[in-house]
């Protein structure tokens, strides 16, 4: 039997399309027989054998990193399911159905095929010609940017990956009514999408003032079917809507699932999320043997509540020479007391069901965060980020409304894609890293959204 | 058998009416203060310097045949001089605990009635400083004991040890914590029991029997059974559940229940005594037991003529 890191099984040239079938599930052993076959094996415990495979970071061992969470949903100190007790048995539930998934064939063999031509996956590792032209040294030297391009998935970002497994996972629980929170939409898009493909009702809880900011995207959730609902209480943004749609799940959760949209929320959904997403990391891995023969060096993507983060890092967290970097939004600027630098100020607290660092004041109330892009608009961050921090494992950045605006125009103009404004943070920190990697220096870059849903809000600030 | 009444309505001075949490858009009005009547002001001077437990109130109950009534109030809505006022007031006309809410910019188990109670209260500068300076002159004249419903984050704020320390110096018996489920309570059942606060668990319709027992068997003070899946707010008439899950928990435990989320209008009050009827047979609780004395019936009266929202919303 393999252990943990070594049965991922490596991408060849040969093997490649088994590469969207283990697309998750990776917490688990993969067990290959004599025939080479992979077959599953769900194990949730943490195992003398597991404890033993621990990573090392700067030499330090990392106890279990591979059973990421453990038993009770825990990374490290981080995560955990601080619900009201109604959910606990949902919570559960959904957990089994899960874990179950782990050897559905049948389930795996519909996801892929939804994922392949509805979704339109794999998504191309895009070597970025002239953004990397852009941050060459006078001397010629320079990293190489590749962008990933989830923002050619339908729907127009990574989200889908997720919406489309939960509600498929819904329809196994037999729950016919969907509900989810959305920030910038792109997720409540997303999830309107997957109900309108797979006939499920669907209820969007949108802040109102997210509403306003992306009229847009409430079309979009409209016009297929969605019935999107405002919520005016606390700050009328995402976490107002994440605790709005929590309550209606503790209302109906015995006809409901809750499709949650980040890496966020009680477990399993950390877990769960980033499994869904996962694809993503695993399609890179390939992808780069195949264009250059290894892997990345660094790896950058935003942080808003992680998922396209957890999405790409996920893969590599075991292979410590890849560097990981997630970029938070700096809003009007770190000392502005106006951000949703959640990682790099927040302190540790419980959110949404878990535990992991957030804005929060002197009394332990929730602090209304901000930044330009509604999707990382957003005062907590998925715990598995908390933990990947505290280790040393990932390293967080900030950038602000402006230098996001501006990575957003320089894309648009060098490379002719229009990228999400959550997507401009992470492109916006390549001002600050390129000029400190050494030549050569593979670069992969999330791009994880589209921004034609951004176009209404750039037009107020930039000048063109 | 024992069963008291959680009044987990809203906040004590709300009067407007709003709409259900379905719709889409509800209205939050600026609240009416409240304005008490004189009578109801003369509180005792002071109370017994030995106010009893949670347990031990309904130890005392028990024998006394009686029903313990628990209402609930928003520390800080509209203000927390008219909190100081209504906990006498509520202590004087004859509630056994009283449960207070520690306003949240996020109560996840909360309906729009104390969700609006509570951004009222925060909005209003209410801070957990401001409650136990408060608590701190009013506990010394209360005869009940004071339960805290608070969320998790402000505890592991305050860090839990300090949290526990503090609020026992200010005379809190009991804590009720709505988002820690039995697996998250290790560190806070240590910390409580530590200071002799009462941790009092919750069990739910959706909570499978198995998992019911094991929060049974943790819970101090009372187990809460909260009466329907959902959030707190009113509702129509109480679920029809209630019966079979008392029977169930009574047959796990001797624990005293009290019914909460929801309990709003007289019948309900009326419905879930009529449960408590059924099951003298099974439990030989005496038909005493279960009636809600005078006091009871007044208090409840009182309670709910100053909550117009109470009987409106629903309708």
């Amino acid at each position: 039997m393999l252990s943990f890191i070594s049965s991922t099984p490596t991408p060849t040239l040969t093997n490649r399309t088994t590469t969207t079938t283990a697309a998750f599930l990776k917490p688990y052993p993969i067990h290959l027989n004599k025939t080479g076959f992979c077959s599953y094996k769900p194990v949730c415990v943490i195992s003398d054998k597991s404890m033993s495979s621990a990573v090392h970071v700067n030499d330090e061992p990392v106890a279990a990193v591979h059973e990421r969470p453990d038993l009770f949903g825990r990374f490290g100190k981080y995560g955990g399911k601080y619900v009201p007790e109604t959910l606990m048995f949902a919570l559960t539930q959904l957990e089994a159905a899960f874990k179950a998934l782990a050897t559905d064939h049948q389930f795996q063999k519909e996801l892929d095929g939804i994922l392949k031509d509805y979704v339109g996956r794999e998504s191309p590792l895009y070597f970025a010609e002239r953004l990397t032209e852009h941050y060459k040294r006078p001397n010629g030297e320079g990293p190489e940017i590749y962008l990933k391009r989830e923002d050619l998935n339908h729907t127009g970002a990574h989200k889908i990956n997720n919406a489309v497994a939960q509600a498929l996972l819904a329809k196994k629980l037999g729950k016919e009514r969907i509900i989810a929170e959305t920030g910038a939409g792109q997720h409540g898009v997303a999830t309107a999408t997957v109900c309108a493909r797979f006939g499920l009702q669907c209820i969007i809880y949108m802040g109102a003032q997210d509403m306003e900011r992306q009229a847009l995207n409430v079309f979009r959730m409209r016009l297929l079917g969605a019935e999107v609902r405002a919520v005016h209480s606390g700050t009328a943004t995402l976490k107002d809507a994440t605790s709005e749609a929590i309550r209606d799940w503790v209302t109906n959760v015995e006809t409901t699932h809750y499709i949650l949209g980040s890496v966020a929320g009680p477990h399993p959904y950390p877990m769960m999320v980033r499994e869904f997403h996962a694809v993503i990391g695993k399609e890179t891995r390939k992808q780069a043997l195949e264009k250059w023969g290894g892997k990345p060096d660094v790896l950058v993507a935003c942080v808003g509540g992680g998922s396209n983060a957890m999405g790409l890092f996920h893969e590599f967290v075991d292979d410590k020479e890849v560097r990981l970097i997630g970029v938070e939004a700096a809003g009007h600027g770190l000392d502005s007391g106006k951000h949703a630098a959640t990682l790099t100020l927040g302190e540790v607290g419980v959110l949404h069901g878990a535990m992991s660092y957030l804005l929060q004041d002197d009394d332990g109330q929730i602090i209304e965060p901000h930044s330009i892009s509604a999707g990382l608009d957003y005062p907590g961050v998925g715990p598995e980020h908390s933990f990947l921090k505290d280790i040393g494992r990932a390293e967080y950045h900030s950038v602000t409304d402006e230098e996001a605006l501006e990575a957003f125009k320089r894309l648009s103009r060098l490379e002719g894609i229009i990228p999400a404004l959550e997507t401009s943070h992470a492109l916006a920190y390549l001002e600050k890293l390129c000029p400190t990697l050494p030549n050569g220096t593979k670069v992969v870059l999330n791009c994880s959204g589209r921004g034609d849903k951004d176009v209404h809000t750039a037009i107020k600030y930039l000048q063109l | 058998m024992l069963m008291s009444v959680t009044l987990k309505t809203s906040s004590f001075h709300l009067h407007q009416k709003h709409n259900n949490i379905i719709n889409p858009i509800f209205r939050i009005a600026s609240p009416k203060s409240l304005s008490f009547n004189s009578t109801m002001l003369s509180t005792q001077a002071v109370a017994s310097s030995a106010t009893l437990g949670l347990s031990d109130t309904f130890t005392k109950l028990k024998k006394e045949g009686k029903v313990a009534f628990i209402p609930y109030i928003t520390a800080g809505d509209p203000d927390l001089s008219t909190t100081a006022e209504a906990l006498k007031v509520l202590d004087s006309c004859g509630s056994d605990i009283i449960e207070l809410g520690v306003p949240y910019s996020d109560p996840l188990a909360d309906g729009p009635v104390i969700q609006a109670a509570a951004t009222r209260a925060l909005a209003r500068g209410t801070n957990f400083d401001s409650i136990l300076n408060m608590l701190n002159e009013v506990v010394p004249r209360l005869s009940c004991p004071i339960a805290l419903f608070t969320y998790y984050n402000p505890i592991l704020k305050r860090g839990v040890e300090q949290f526990m320390v503090t609020v026992k110096e200010v005379g809190v018996h009991g804590l009720v914590v709505p988002d820690v489920p039995l697996e998250e309570t290790e560190i806070l059942r240590r910390e409580a029991s530590k200071h002799n606060i009462e941790l009092v668990l919750l069990t739910t319709p959706t909570t499978p029997r198995e998992r019911m027992k094991a929060i049974v068997e943790a819970t101090e003070g009372f187990l809460y059974l909260v009466s329907s899946i959902g959030v707190t707010g009113a509702r129509a008439q109480v679920s029809g559940k209630v019966e079979s899950l008392l029977q169930e928990i009574k047959a796990e435990s001797s624990k005293p229940v009290a019914v909460g989320f929801g309990i709003s209008k007289p019948e309900h009050v009326k419905q879930v005594r009529k449960f408590c009827n059924v099951f003298k047979f099974i439990l030989s609780c005496n038909k005493t037991h279960c009636l809600f004395e005078q006091r009871k019936r007044r208090i409840l009266r009182i309670v709910l003529s100053n909550h117009p929202i109470v009987l409106t919303q629903s309708e």
